[in-house]
């Protein structure tokens, strides 16, 4: 007697517990879905717009879907409409971004490697000191040092060239591309670098033939943040160049806010599309090795 | 000549002192162990004969060469780590060969090292694979691999068994001990595991906080350890320390246990100095396993003790007994039936017993 009412009692909350479940799992998809659209629905418009003419843009409202995919505004803010003075097209400044971000990459990830090598196997007398103003350097607001650093690039004799965006680029990269290293090799154990000493490898052997073969998580890491900062950055690259030199980002901001004419906002929205879309590559091919890189220096490998 | 001769070594870091006053020496072939509980500087004078620490005070000499200042690849050492350090990029043989392609041996002769050292090892079948596809016994064959191929004149290892499981370390210890009777090379081996260090050291250094407790071979280690540190750190369960005094009239010495009536005979020890014995307060030393339940030889000392608990462990049983207060175990067979709460005659071996003075806590 006393089984069976048990027993019918734990089918109640066996019953229970299933409808509660059922709904938490809708709610959470409904969540989800709710912010999935919240975020994608700015790019829907711009996508929208941008394949839109002028016309039916004045007419539709901003979710109306065009009505032939028109690729005409995309070509005119890649190259230009072909007339003289005054059109401001994409296609050179986007090779001088190009240009300005593959070395700067290259060279803030590499001396933030060997920072960080050196940081974690090569400890010396007052090395966290170095590590610690390192990292302040991470916190410095960049119009602070936007006086001081066009007086440097005009005394190098690089101010507004693309040599000079990339030094400071690299410059201010190395707080970041350090931390992330440091904390990557802090994860391996220094006995590695002991057994390459006894086996005869210096300072240079042991980083390049030890520890750059495993860091393939954390270089990803490091390239995909370097390559959104600077690809994105405005403030350094309106402050120390202009015109022919300018990287994408300045060259953008010209074209939508001094056209003279009438507002082209297709125009505007493909151009804007074109100057993200090198990031959303980086993502795409490199996302997957992102997340496992951020987390890869919590647990031990 | 010594094959390595350590020479009033200090070492500190910072304002810590990690080693005091360090003196050592190792002939030929010999086995060392360094042994001693953590953070008691005995990875840190393994990593200052490899070269890879600084010394503050005092000189390291390799066959009477002192290399003090001598890199670490030019001592012409080799070292196996707890952590088995392979490089996780290169395969077994990339590992192994590593070190002889720095030192730019000819390629005849590393072709010929690493098929002589990989057979010797069974790992010759795994030459192409990476660590991480590697067990945890194969990866430490591979660092001892990596150590032999370079025909070093000392071997470091610094707990190279401790990231086994324990079924494993008793066999790599076993192997580990083949291999120093067939290659005959002088090996420091540095543990934290006394059953290791017994059974594979010729000679054992114990050392806390940064001093040498006693250095010395595993049965003198055993049977006479030079003071409480010691007597305590090896054996288990550790040796039983009663306090108590000694009472020395005309030719008897015996020892009285505080608050205890009897007296138990130590006439036959044999004392370092002899002399103003009486009245000194002493531990009375002796292993749980040098109590008996049989009267086993003449001058076994029989006493009446009460047990208190009996830990059974398979083989054999540890049982609480009481004397006078003080708590002291003692080891015997599992076969025995024991009656808790209740007196039984027991036998102290006194062959086997230490006397360690109770202020100095040296051995007298």
């Amino acid at each position: 007697m006393q089984d069976n009412l048990q027993s019918s009692s734990y089918k109640q909350l066996e019953q229970k517990s299933k409808y509660t479940n059922m709904f938490l799992r809708w709610f959470l998809y409904f969540v989800l879905i709710l912010f999935a659209s919240y975020f994608i629905f700015p790019l829907y418009v711009m996508v929208v717009t941008s394949l839109k003419t002028m016309e039916e843009i004045r007419q539709g409202t901003l979710l109306t879907w065009p009505s032939s995919l028109n690729f005409d505004s995309w070509l005119v803010a890649w190259g230009g409409r072909g007339y003289g003075a005054g059109d401001t097209f994409l296609r050179p400044y986007f090779w001088n971004s190009i240009k300005m971000v593959v070395p700067a990459v290259f060279f803030s990830t590499f001396i933030g490697a060997m920072t960080g090598y050196v940081l974690t196997k090569w400890r010396f007398k007052g090395d966290q000191w170095v590590f610690l103003f390192l990292l302040f350097g991470c916190f410095i607001p960049f119009q602070a040092i936007l006086l001081p650093m066009a007086r440097t690039l005009g005394t190098l004799g690089i101010s507004n060239s693309v040599v000079g965006l990339v030094l400071v680029h690299t410059v201010y990269g190395i707080p970041f591309t350090t931390l992330f290293f440091r904390n990557y090799y802090i994860s391996v154990p220094t006995e590695l670098v002991k057994a390459a000493r006894i086996d005869g490898a210096g300072f240079f052997k042991i980083f390049f033939k030890i520890l750059l073969p495993i860091s393939a998580p954390i270089i990803v890491v490091t390239v995909i943040w370097q390559f959104t900062q600077i690809w994105n950055d405005f403030l350094f690259g309106s402050t120390f160049s202009f015109g022919e030199a300018a990287p994408i980002q300045v060259a953008l901001n010209n074209m939508v806010l001094s056209s003279t004419s009438v507002k082209e906002y297709n125009v505007d929205m493909a151009s804007a599309i074109i100057a993200g879309i090198p990031t959303l590559i980086v993502y795409v091919l490199a996302g997957k090795y992102f997340i496992r890189g951020l987390t890869s220096g919590a647990v031990k490998g | 000549m010594k094959t390595l001769k350590i020479e009033e070594l200090s070492k500190n870091f910072g304002t810590t002192e990690v080693l005091r006053k360090i003196n050592l020496e190792i002939d030929e072939g010999n086995f060392l162990v360094l042994l001693g509980p953590s953070g008691c500087g005995k990875s840190t004078l393994l990593n200052i004969i490899a070269g890879l620490e600084t010394i503050n005070e005092g000189n390291v000499f390799i066959d009477d060469y002192n290399v003090s200042k001598v890199e670490p690849k030019d001592r012409n050492i080799a070292m196996v780590f707890q952590s088995y350090a392979l490089y996780p990029s290169m395969n077994v043989k990339e590992n192994m060969i590593f070190g002889l392609k720095q030192a730019k041996t000819s390629k005849e002769k590393i072709e010929e090292q690493l098929q002589k050292v990989s057979t010797f090892l069974q790992v010759d079948k795994l030459l192409e694979r990476k660590p991480s596809q590697l067990s945890g016994g194969q990866r430490q064959r591979v660092a001892i691999g990596r150590a032999l191929v370079r025909e070093p004149r000392i071997f470091l290892f610094d707990e190279p068994l401790s990231n086994l499981d324990a079924k494993l370390r008793v066999e790599m210890r076993r192997e580990i001990k083949k291999l120093h009777q067939q290659l005959k090379t002088t090996v420091v081996y540095v543990t934290h595991d006394q059953t290791e260090a017994m059974s594979l050291g010729t000679k054992i250094a114990i050392m806390n906080h940064g001093v040498i407790q006693q250095n010395d071979t595993p049965e003198i280690i055993y049977n006479k350890p030079s003071n409480t540190f010691v007597a305590d750190f090896i054996g288990s369960p550790s040796m039983n320390l009663i306090k108590g005094k000694i009472i020395h009239n005309s030719n008897n010495i015996s020892f009285i246990a505080e608050g205890s009536t009897f007296e138990v005979p130590i006439n036959n020890y044999d004392f370092k100095e002899k002399s103003d014995l009486n009245n000194k307060e002493i531990y009375f030393g002796i292993r749980p396993e040098h109590i008996y339940f049989k009267k086993l030889n003449e001058d076994d000392f029989d006493i009446n003790l009460r047990a208190d608990l009996s830990e059974y462990i398979g083989h054999e049983q540890i049982v609480t007994l009481d004397y006078s207060n003080q708590e002291i175990l003692a080891k015997f067979p599992s076969t025995i039936k024991i009656e808790l709460e209740k007196e039984m005659k027991l036998y102290f071996d006194l062959k086997h017993t230490s006397l360690f003075d109770f202020n100095t806590k040296e051995r007298l």
